[in-house]
């Protein structure tokens, strides 16, 4: 059986791989504390559930400070030319496209197709975590294609993910850190507080206003930090959870997600989103750098409402 | 009530205001959170650990790298250009909608790396709106040409955000269930990836009708003197 365990040790390997390729990377100026940051989210994937909880606490501080003090650099990658690309591009075409497809694909295939299927009287897959299982069997498909297609070894294909990975650098780890931080915020009542704060100002037992302010909550909150994931845990334990799903009886799912596309309604429109404001302003070379802010406002409001307006009718079905 | 945890929020606000590393401000955070809240730092450490180790699918994602990267290195990225060069239709407005619409659809698969600031829009969409736009539209002055690729910018986000919520696998789905399954309440990722499709419609209706007014207005505004 193919169980969420192995496809952790399988991304475990990669990672421990990534490191040992980055202490080895001479053209990293930094190339020591770049590996020791992957090396220890390999160490996570490998062995998290055995190792004491405090020491993975520790672990995480470490690689923080790993991040904050400059210690993850780019290195040197084997690439190739712009001409090799377009040569590449013209030779394969179309099909460059199929492994990427793949992923998506097989995934869908496997979480809700295949998802009990049994081979000699054996489950094929978990029965926890199935869709996640199925996304690591697919990256695995989509692997061999690719290599099938270009005609490369895995080896390389690692290679060519670790100029990705560099580029993206600590930002990969940045949603898991965001979630262990809504973590810690729930156990020590930040929730509570603002849903205290809320029920000050909003009648517990109105829920359109709850919904109202559930979504303006997340938008708002998405644009003071920036992050629309930062924002979820906080509102959702503040409101959506204690208020909305257990108060007023409203769908988890439904309400999850179209709040988390509120929040996404702030992220068109607040600096604090550097990467996708800021950055391109910048990238374009315009005078005002919050002219992509300012296109963005016309769109991010009637979309709240609207946003508002779908929770209304789905949640409460 | 005790409000002192909240200055956590408060710490996460001013790091990101001072431009403080994230990752750097999100774990002082928890450490300043749960100290606030009268937890010892062996505590706190113990809670950050477990929550990583028990939310650590959140990589799981990075798993396509290798694929991308390996097709990347053939030519992936030149071949959308092409692609998407041919997709050209004779309007502004035309181009625009049909870049939100792929970028969206091809988001929603989890191809979210296809496009992008550096990747796309500033190599491709942005020089290919201003070429549309000159062939169609009376002449812009700067401050117009400046709009103009803004909304190139604006266009790319939009198609994003409200393309990859759709995919199971993106982090956003998988931080909606991880959220649930801590407070006891199990979803699968497909119910809360199927519950951003109205959203991404509508998110595609208001975009595709702001660039129609956009390209109306640009085509009503008399030639600058």
């Amino acid at each position: 059986m193919i169980d969420l365990q192995l496809i952790y040790w399988i991304a475990g390997g990669y990672f421990a791989w990534l490191a040992a390729a980055a202490l080895r990377d001479r053209g990293n100026p930094r190339r020591h504390t770049t590996a020791l940051f992957w090396a220890i989210v390999a160490l996570a994937l490998l062995a998290g559930e055995r190792l004491p909880p405090v020491l993975m606490g520790a672990g995480v501080v470490l690689m923080a400070v790993l991040a904050g003090c400059g210690g993850l650099r780019p290195g040197r990658y084997a690439q190739s030319s712009a001409e090799e690309k377009q040569t590449e591009a013209r030779r394969l075409g179309h099909r460059l496209f199929i492994p990427a497809l793949l992923i998506p694909l097989v995934t869908l295939l496997l979480a809700v197709g295949l998802k009990d299927i049994e081979v000699l009287g054996q489950r094929l897959l978990g029965s926890e975590q199935t869709s996640l299982i199925a996304l690591g069997v697919a990256c695995l498909v989509a692997l061999a294609a690719a290599c099938r297609l270009t005609r490369q070894s895995p080896a390389s294909a690692i290679e060519q993910s670790r100029r990705l990975l560099d580029a993206m650098s600590w930002a990969a780890l940045l949603p898991l850190l965001l979630a262990a931080l809504g973590s810690v915020f729930a156990a020590a009542g930040v929730g509570t507080a603002v849903a205290g704060l809320v029920e000050q100002v909003v009648p517990a037992d109105n829920r359109v206003a709850l919904l109202i302010a559930y979504a303006l909550g997340m938008a708002g909150f998405t644009m003071i930090m920036g992050n629309a994931f930062a924002a979820f845990p906080v509102l959702t334990a503040g409101i959506g959870l204690p208020l909305l799903v257990q108060g007023h009886g409203a769908d988890a799912a439904a309400l999850g997600a179209i709040g988390m596309l509120s929040g996404y309604c702030g992220t068109l429109m607040t600096p604090m989103a550097a990467n996708f404001n800021l950055v391109p302003a910048a990238l374009l070379e315009l005078k005002d750098p919050n002219a992509v802010i300012r296109m963005q406002i016309g769109t991010a409001i009637p979309l709240l409402a609207c946003n508002i307006a779908i929770m209304y009718l789905v949640v409460f079905r | 009530m005790d409000y002192w945890p909240l200055i956590g929020i408060a710490w996460v606000v001013l790091g990101f205001a001072l431009r403080q590393n994230p990752a750097l401000v999100v774990v002082s955070a928890g450490l300043v959170t749960g100290l606030a809240a009268g937890k010892s730092i062996i505590d706190v450490l113990h809670l950050l650990g477990e929550a990583f180790t028990k939310q650590r699918y959140l990589l799981l994602f990075l798993l396509t790298l290798p694929v991308i990267g390996l097709l990347e290195r053939h030519g992936l990225r030149e071949h959308a250009q092409h692609w998407i060069r041919s997709l050209r239709g004779a309007t502004l407005a035309r181009l625009l909608i049909a870049y939100l619409g792929v970028r969206q659809f091809a988001a929603s698969m989890g191809l979210t790396s296809l496009g992008g600031h550096p990747q796309t829009v500033r190599p491709l969409l942005a020089p290919m709106a201003e070429a549309a736009a000159e062939a169609d539209l009376p002449p812009l002055d700067e401050a117009e040409r400046q709009r103009l690729k803004a909304m190139c910018a604006a266009t790319d986000n939009v198609g994003l955000f409200f393309g990859e919520d759709v995919f199971i696998a993106f982090g956003a789905v998988l931080l909606i269930q991880g959220f649930f399954a801590e407070h006891g309440i199990r979803l699968e990722p497909l119910s809360i990836a199927l519950w951003g499709i109205p959203t991404a419609l509508c998110a595609f209706a208001i975009h595709a009708l702001r660039i129609r007014l956009y390209q109306r207005r640009l085509r009503r505004k008399a030639p600058p003197a």
